[in-house]
């Protein structure tokens, strides 16, 4: 049994009536913080908002210690690593830690959780708190043992003197000890004193996942829940002009039928009725609908024919110099993509008797979107509270937030009553914010030898980023009220340094003599969008790593020996040569229809990096491409935990191989088509190759966060083999067998 | 009302005949596990054993199970509530991002070890082929499997 979570649920089913979530992590994190020390700067900026100790941290009298986060849980092992934090700075054991995440009601608001960048500062914060908490604990120690600060020690709550006097954290606090400001004063432990910090912990969630016991949102059971469902439109971009509701009012079970402008829903007491109520609605809706989408055959056309807000990412041309001797030139094409978590987005959403809308939601962004949903449903922000318990995997901005607003609009019909709420997989399919499709083109000047001389890319794109944020128009089922939150507010301008978005990774790591990168930013979303694994980063490594390899063959070198020539930083030299070696680059024999490819990036150009070598087979009768091995090196600063690193690295590798050989959303002029895994299949266990990962420990070097490392690596190795092993080169994803035998035909 | 066994406990249920299954152990007799993914036999993640044999409880109604014996993670424990052998070896692999496969996967390898207790390699990734995994956990659910094997 996971003791966190049983404690958490002592602690806060009680105070609460909600299922907290206590997990653990990858270590990884933790080691931020121990490298992180311009942190404490940053930490400020939490702590401003949320400056009372006991905002974070109280001390109960049975022993226990209640600790309240903003951030979330998403399988990466966060919460965890906020529990070793508070238990390395407070002197407790972890075990009497009792968490609270990411509950806008108690728990303080560090924004959403998203990116390894924002960790350190959060870190910092709790870091801060829980170092004041104890030195406010020591004084009080020392007034009532009759002995300095100085001259006290403690071991898990427990305070000693010299004289071997005790007492304890539990005994010490009374009322209002701890409600006090922050004054940032308190000494900090130093790393080299770390014993919790740094050591290899399990994932705690993981015995109860694999035991059946509660893990995740859909299983929570509060009493007298019932069941809700949505009635989507045929397309974005359609009015309910009328609907006949008699008929499924009159089904078993259904207790309400909710009808507001376009937006139309159920409630049932079984999920069976709510299922079967939608779907008589569905049939009887009439729609106005528009059709106006561009199609995904038209999509790369559409790109490049759009107005564009053009702007300089790199501007670094060459000034004099040789002419180059030749020119060479290519355009590259990655499709609109899914997050396709397994498990559809969830919530459960309550109208309590104070008028106030509780909702259990897996969201990243609990707080902006509470926000958002008072502001949809039109009451004060202390209306909606937001509590965060773990859904299926994320991997940026799913429909977490729909579901929650969804399930918010749901329950004021029915108050009293729990609404769960769980999207159908083709709803969820057909909604959700897709990563942005793209186009690349690239040109390079070369000399003589081969070798770049002016290196030019560009990246045209729709949106990346379209959180919430605190706007109601961003939450699907508000777009559909009377009146309609319409303002969605595209944003003008794509990113910026030093993590930009559209061009993330569109500034190569090579040292080129010329270098310019053009941002073309299409501020429009014909298909919904939002961050997606990597943003633009996976399009423009695709077709960087694509075209170097495409450059290397034209010059007549080896595609490994063609990067090290570009390549002046060490640790990416070192990291292109241990996946060359370790796949037995130099040594390879491919073989008939068989290939190896190559691929290396810097995530974000100062992240983690990571490099693929790989081996394909492809069959020339039906087009298909098998990876048969891979093998990946990657270099995240000082190793803390290589197990949690690789499976982050291993898992990126096998989704972004999925992207690169399965995976397109389907759209005509008026609906999206890809609405279950038949109509937009992914990898399945069968395809998934054996994977090596070397782990290149740079000990005394900050960690990086390796969550994205590897994306668009994966799309060129795998193009880079299918060139390799049968001449011919694709640029489009994804390769399909039919693209691969259209190649192959010429 | 449907009766049957789960996990070697009776239930009788009050409930509709054409109720689907899962919803029917989720909501009505509370087994955690199987869940929602594709709701059309598509994804695997609502897989249980119904007297052995994996079932993706979305696309069945529970009639499916009247009379017989159903099997859910909790079914798989040891007798003193600690994880099987199984549980164990996914435990011991970390065989899992977000989880949401994981049920389902399990029961899926648990029919296939109970037909065969020393599957190679391919033949536990065939075994698990109509199993989805967005996270990337296969191939560590497949030395998971391998491990259970071993130690069974
Ligand atoms: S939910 Fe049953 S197979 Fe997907
Ligand atoms: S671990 Fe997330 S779907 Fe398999």
């Amino acid at each position: 049994m996971n003791k966190m979570l049983s404690l958490s649920r002592r602690g806060f089913l009680k105070k609460t009536g909600c299922l907290t979530v206590a997990f653990s992590l990858p270590l990884s994190m933790s080691a931020d913080l121990a490298f992180a020390e311009d942190a404490l700067a940053d930490a400020h900026g939490d702590l401003r908002s949320n400056p009372m100790l006991d905002a974070w941290i109280r001390i109960n009298a049975d022993g226990t210690v209640d600790l309240m986060i903003g951030k979330v849980e998403l399988g990466q092992g966060i919460v965890t690593a906020f529990a070793q934090v508070a238990a390395e700075h407070l002197d407790v054991d972890i075990a009497r830690l009792d968490i609270l995440s990411g509950d806008t009601f108690y728990a303080p608001d560090q924004g959403t959780t998203a990116g390894s960048n924002s960790m350190p500062a959060a870190y910092g914060a709790l870091r801060v708190v829980a170092s004041e908490v104890r030195a406010v604990l020591l004084d009080l120690a020392a007034d009532e043992l009759g002995v300095p600060v100085d001259d006290l020690s403690v071991e898990d709550g427990t305070i000693t003197g010299p004289n071997g006097a005790e007492t304890t954290y539990w005994d010490l606090v009374e009322g209002e000890t701890l409600h006090r400001e922050a004054t940032g004063q308190a000494p900090l432990k130093s790393p080299e004193d770390f014993r919790v910090i740094g050591q290899r912990v399990p994932r705690l969630d993981i015995p109860g996942m694999m035991n059946g016991e509660t893990t995740f949102l859909q299983d929570l059971r509060p009493e007298g829940m019932v069941f809700g469902q949505v009635v989507r439109p045929p397309t974005y971009r359609a009015r309910l002009a009328n609907v006949e509701t008699a008929a499924a009012e009159a089904l078993p079970g259904v207790m309400a039928v909710i009808r507001n402008g376009s937006f139309l829903g159920v409630v049932a007491e079984r999920q069976d009725q709510a299922l079967n109520a939608a779907n008589v609605l569905r049939q009887v809706a009439e729609w106005e609908v528009e059709s106006n989408l561009p199609g995904n055959e038209n999509m790369k056309e559409w790109l490049l024919s759009q107005e564009a807000i053009v702007s300089k990412k790199k501007d670094e041309p060459r000034s004099g110099g040789p002419e180059p001797a030749k020119w060479m030139e290519a355009e590259y094409y990655r499709p609109y993509h899914m997050h396709g978590s397994l498990g559809t987005s969830a919530a459960i959403a309550t109208l309590g008797d104070d008028g106030v809308t509780t909702v259990q939601t897996h969201s990243q962004s609990v707080y902006a979107t509470a926000r958002a949903i008072a502001g949809m449903l039109g009451v004060e922000e202390d209306q909606v509270h937001l509590q965060h318990v773990q859904g299926s995997g994320c991997y940026g901005h799913n429909m977490a937030d729909d579901a929650a607003a969804d399930a918010a609009l749901l329950a004021q019909a029915v108050p009293g009553r729990p609404v769960f709420m769980q999207y159908t997989r083709e709803d969820e399919h057909r909604w959700e914010p897709y990563g942005s499709a793209m186009v690349l083109k690239t040109r390079a000047g070369l000399d003589e030898d081969g070798n770049v001389l002016d290196w030019e890319f560009d990246v045209y794109s729709t949106p990346h980023g379209m959180r919430p944020g605190g706007n109601p128009a961003r939450l699907i089922p508000a777009q559909y009220l009377d009146p309609p939150f319409d303002e969605i507010g595209i944003p003008q301008q794509s990113g910026g340094p030093p993590n930009y978005n559209t061009a993330r990774n569109a500034i190569a790591d090579y040292a080129f003599p010329g270098h310019v990168v053009t941002d073309h930013y299409v501020p429009q979303i014909p298909l919904r969008v939002s961050s997606t694994r990597g943003l633009g980063a996976f399009a423009n490594i695709f077709a960087c790593e694509s075209f170097m390899d495409e450059l290397a063959h034209d010059a007549g070198v080896d595609p490994v020996e063609y990067r090290l020539r570009h390549m002046e930083d060490e640790r990416a030299r070192d990291c292109i040569m241990a996946a060359a070696e370790r796949f037995g680059w130099d040594s390879f024999e491919g073989g008939r229809n068989r290939g190896r490819g190559f691929a290396f990036a810097r995530y974000k150009n100062y992240a983690a990096m990571s490099a693929v070598a790989l081996e394909v087979e492809v069959n020339p009768r039906n087009g298909r491409i098998r990876v048969i091995r891979a093998v990946t090196a990657s270099d995240a600063g000082e190793i803390v935990n290589p197990d949690g690193l690789e499976n982050q690295i291993e898992g990126g590798l096998i989704q972004m191989l999925s992207w690169t050989l399965k995976e397109e959303v389907r759209f005509d002029d008026t609906r999206v088509m890809s609405d279950d895994w038949a109509s937009y299949p992914i990898l399945t266990f069968n395809e998934v190759p054996p994977i090596e990962n070397v782990l290149i420990n740079r000990p005394g070097e900050p960690y990086l966060g390796a969550g994205e490392t590897l994306v668009g690596q994966a799309g060129a190795s795998v193009a880079n083999a299918v060139f390799d092993a049968v001449g011919v080169r694709m640029r489009d994803l994804p390769l399909t067998p039919s693209r691969v035998q259209d190649a192959l035909r010429g | 009302m449907v009766a049957f066994r789960l996990n070697g406990e009776d239930v009788d249920l009050d409930v509709p005949n054409d109720s689907t299954l899962l919803y029917v152990l989720a909501f009505d007799a509370n087994a955690l596990g199987p869940k929602y993914g594709c709701g059309k036999s598509q994804c695997g993640s609502c897989t249980v054993l119904i007297d052995g044999d994996p079932v993706r409880s979305c696309d069945v109604t529970v009639s499916a199970a009247a009379g017989r014996q159903v099997t859910t993670l909790a079914g798989l424990r040891e007798a003193d509530g600690g994880p099987g052998p199984l549980q164990r070896a996914m435990i011991e692999e970390q065989a899992a991002q977000c989880g949401y496969c994981t049920a389902g996967a399990i029961m899926q390898a648990q029919a296939l070890l109970d037909r065969n207790p020393n599957p190679t390699e391919s033949e536990v990734r065939s075994g698990l082929n109509e199993i989805l995994c967005r996270c990337g956990s296969h191939n560590r659910i497949v030395r998971a499997v391998l491990r259970a094997a071993e130690e069974i």
